[in-house]
């Protein structure tokens, strides 16, 4: 399956409500073949914007194309794409079978063949020999592979999931995940996925989109969308990160310093940075890149940055263990409070780092990532 | 903390004895007294004996009756499906409308309850007699055109065509209710799924939205049925000789004929007819039920 040629786009989509304007001049494309997420807060589009794909909101501006053709105002019934609701929407009076077989029905297939794709679309979810349930004997993770099959079996262009997870239980989330995977691999059908669960749309997603209030934040992999957050939005959103505001005091072109409130030294980085002197900018970093030392006299130094750089002295403050790994937190001089986490890597040294105890905190000088919004 | 009942004995009669005289001296005491006299007969003018003879009802079953109350039967089904048929995009408008909108049409629903029947009815009268507001303006637009035969009114009064319309304008807010309280209730994911799925909006309607709201179909359409079945004021006024309904013949025997057993026995007929209906429901609520 070749990933690359876009399967749908959105051009200038915007959509209000009276003066309300829930999504704000989307611009964006997705691939064939791949499992996209769209992913931000409750509020911010995401769910407006699938809904406008299905074709159950009409956009106020803008055109949304499948396969090249214009379907901005086609009817749901008549595009291309299938839907997995948030709450699943099995028909409660008919059967699993008649359920599945609904889509074809309408569409006016045969009988036996209608049977035979029913079977093969409960095959494909794992519900084989269910068809003559009735929804409400079937558990909640039943009842979304039902909905799976119902949308699957019309063999759509494109795949809507609306919080496909979000109903079912924290184990069954976990599983459902990868099978959700496995079976987009398997049918080889165009994901797109709402979600307001960030875990859900790293582990899941070839590419995600995040959204805040109506507009698009950025556009990347999951790993970009971590490591090179567009904004300061994006970085706080995905995962939790220490923000640090500075002011850009050198910049060289394969190097730069950002003087930071309350640090004595200024932060170096290996990197040249876009901006002039004085520009006001954001270091986002992440607690795992953060580095505990024990105390010393000197500061320890990693090897990337002038001795005494990007390492700054505090007290713990609290930790949170929280098996695989621990959450300290560092309080500094002035009081500012910086997340390093730290893996347990062995089953003896949990309680290296106490509370109350004095540490240095060091980080390479490649870890930040810079934000300049 | 809720009591039970039987846990405050004196509150529960303080509190539920008052009505359940109310409904045995008021509405019990008097029906088994219409009911002992279905079976006796007149003796003089204010004297009836109660002889236990099945003669009344008999005479309620003879074909002159029957007719009537047959027709009664279908006159009372062609409102309620008169009523369904309209009452079903109406409900259907209130379920989709804004709740701004909403809140306006179910006021517009419920604002003839809030009218006396007796005014409501005049004001159709006014509407659809000879010299009322249809047959005049119809005949407004008539007078337009040069060169037509004189204007002759529609006969839209003292017909069987009339009292359709009376049962139909009264009982229709009875249609309409239950079925948008069935819509309201409706999953809205349930259409949009079945849309998504390919169905237009006619199939969605049919194999989607109707047998979910069935229960409010069926509500609807039996308590439409009933009242129109029993219905006296709107064929007394609407209607012509000879469409006179099971009520109407029920008023005469108790007033102008002086036969009160006779009326006694086609009014439990009527009750009986009521009965069968309320069954048909519960028949079908439980079979809701089983599934």
């Amino acid at each position: 399956m070749t990933k690359g040629l876009p399967i749908i786009r959105f051009e200038g989509v915007t959509k209000c409500y009276g003066k309300v304007v829930a999504v704000d001049d989307v611009n964006l494309e997705v691939r064939e073949g791949e499992f996209f997420a769209l992913l931000g807060p409750s509020g911010c589009g995401k769910t407006t914007l699938l809904r406008m794909l299905a074709g159950f909101e009409v956009p106020s501006e803008g055109r949304i194309l499948i396969d090249g053709e214009d379907v901005t105002n086609v009817p749901p019934n008549k595009r291309p794409v299938n839907m997995v609701f948030q709450n699943y929407a099995v028909f409660p009076h008919m059967s699993v079978a008649d359920n599945v077989g609904y889509g074809l029905k309408v569409d006016g297939m045969a009988g036996a063949e209608r049977a035979r794709r029913v079977e093969e679309a409960l095959a494909l979810v794992k519900l084989d020999g269910l068809g003559s349930r009735r929804p409400d004997q079937l558990s909640g993770g039943q009842r979304q592979r039902v909905a799976l099959a119902r949308a699957l079996v019309k063999r759509p262009r494109v795949l809507l999931l609306d919080e496909p997870l979000s109903a079912l239980d924290a184990k069954l989330r976990e599983a459902m995940r990868t099978e959700l995977c496995q079976l987009q691999a398997q049918v080889g059908i165009t994901f797109v996925m709402v979600t307001h669960d960030q875990d859900e749309a790293l582990a899941l997603a070839d590419r995600c989109a995040v959204m805040n209030r109506g507009l698009l934040q950025q556009v990347a992999s999951p790993s970009d969308l971590y490591e090179f957050p567009a904004s300061r939005f994006v970085a706080d959103f995905i995962g939790s990160v220490n923000m640090l505001e500075g002011r850009l005091v050198v910049d060289e072109p394969a190097s730069a310093e950002v003087a930071v409130a309350g640090i004595d030294q200024p932060l170096f980085l290996d990197h040249g940075v876009t901006g002039a002197a004085g520009t006001t900018l954001w270091l986002a970093l992440r607690p795992e890149k953060i580095e505990l030392h024990k105390w010393a006299e000197a500061p320890p130094a990693l090897g990337d940055a002038p001795a005494g750089r990007n390492a700054v002295a505090g007290t713990i403050t609290h930790v949170a263990y929280l098996g695989s790994e621990s959450l300290y937190e560092v309080t500094l001089p002035d009081g500012q409070k910086l997340k390093a986490l730290r893996s347990n890597l062995t089953r003896w040294d949990q309680e290296d780092f106490a509370l109350g105890e004095q540490v240095w905190l060091a980080w390479h000088a490649c870890s930040p990532a810079v934000l300049l919004s | 903390m809720l009591q039970r009942p039987f846990q405050a004995p004196g509150v529960f009669a303080a509190v539920g004895l008052p009505p359940v005289v109310w409904l045995f001296a008021l509405f019990l005491a008097p029906l088994a007294v219409i009911w002992t006299y279905s079976f006796g007969e007149n003796r003089t003018l204010v004297d009836i004996a109660i002889t236990g003879s099945w003669g009344n009802y008999a005479r309620a079953l003879k074909p002159l009756y029957l007719a009537i109350l047959l027709k009664s039967m279908g006159f009372a089904a062609l409102t309620t499906l008169l009523c369904f048929i309209l009452g079903l995009p109406v409900a259907l408008a209130i379920t989709f409308a804004r709740p701004r909108a909403k809140l306006l049409l179910l006021v517009a629903i419920m604002l003839p309850f809030w009218t006396n029947l007796l005014i409501r009815t005049y004001a159709l009268m006014a509407i659809l007699r000879t010299e009322g507001l249809i047959n005049a303006g119809l005949g407004a637009l008539w007078g337009l055109v040069p060169g037509l035969p004189p204007f002759e009114p529609l006969p839209l009064i003292n017909n069987n065509f009339a009292v359709v319309v009376g049962l139909v304008y009264v009982h229709l807010p009875f249609m309409v209710l239950p079925l948008y309280a069935a819509l309201d209730r409706l999953d809205r994911s349930l259409i949009e799924a079945s849309l998504d799925l390919g169905a237009g909006h006619l199939a969605t309607l049919w194999r989607v939205v109707v047998p979910l709201a069935l229960p409010g179909i069926v509500s609807g359409i039996i308590i439409t049925f009933i009242p129109a079945l029993g219905a006296y004021l709107t064929p007394d006024l609407l209607g012509g000789t000879n469409s006179q309904m099971i009520a109407n013949v029920i008023e005469r025997q108790f007033r102008s004929a002086n036969d009160w057993p006779f009326g006694a026995a086609l009014s439990f007929l009527l009750m009986y007819l009521t009965f069968a209906a309320l069954m048909v429901k519960a028949i079908i609520s439980r079979r809701e039920a089983a599934r």
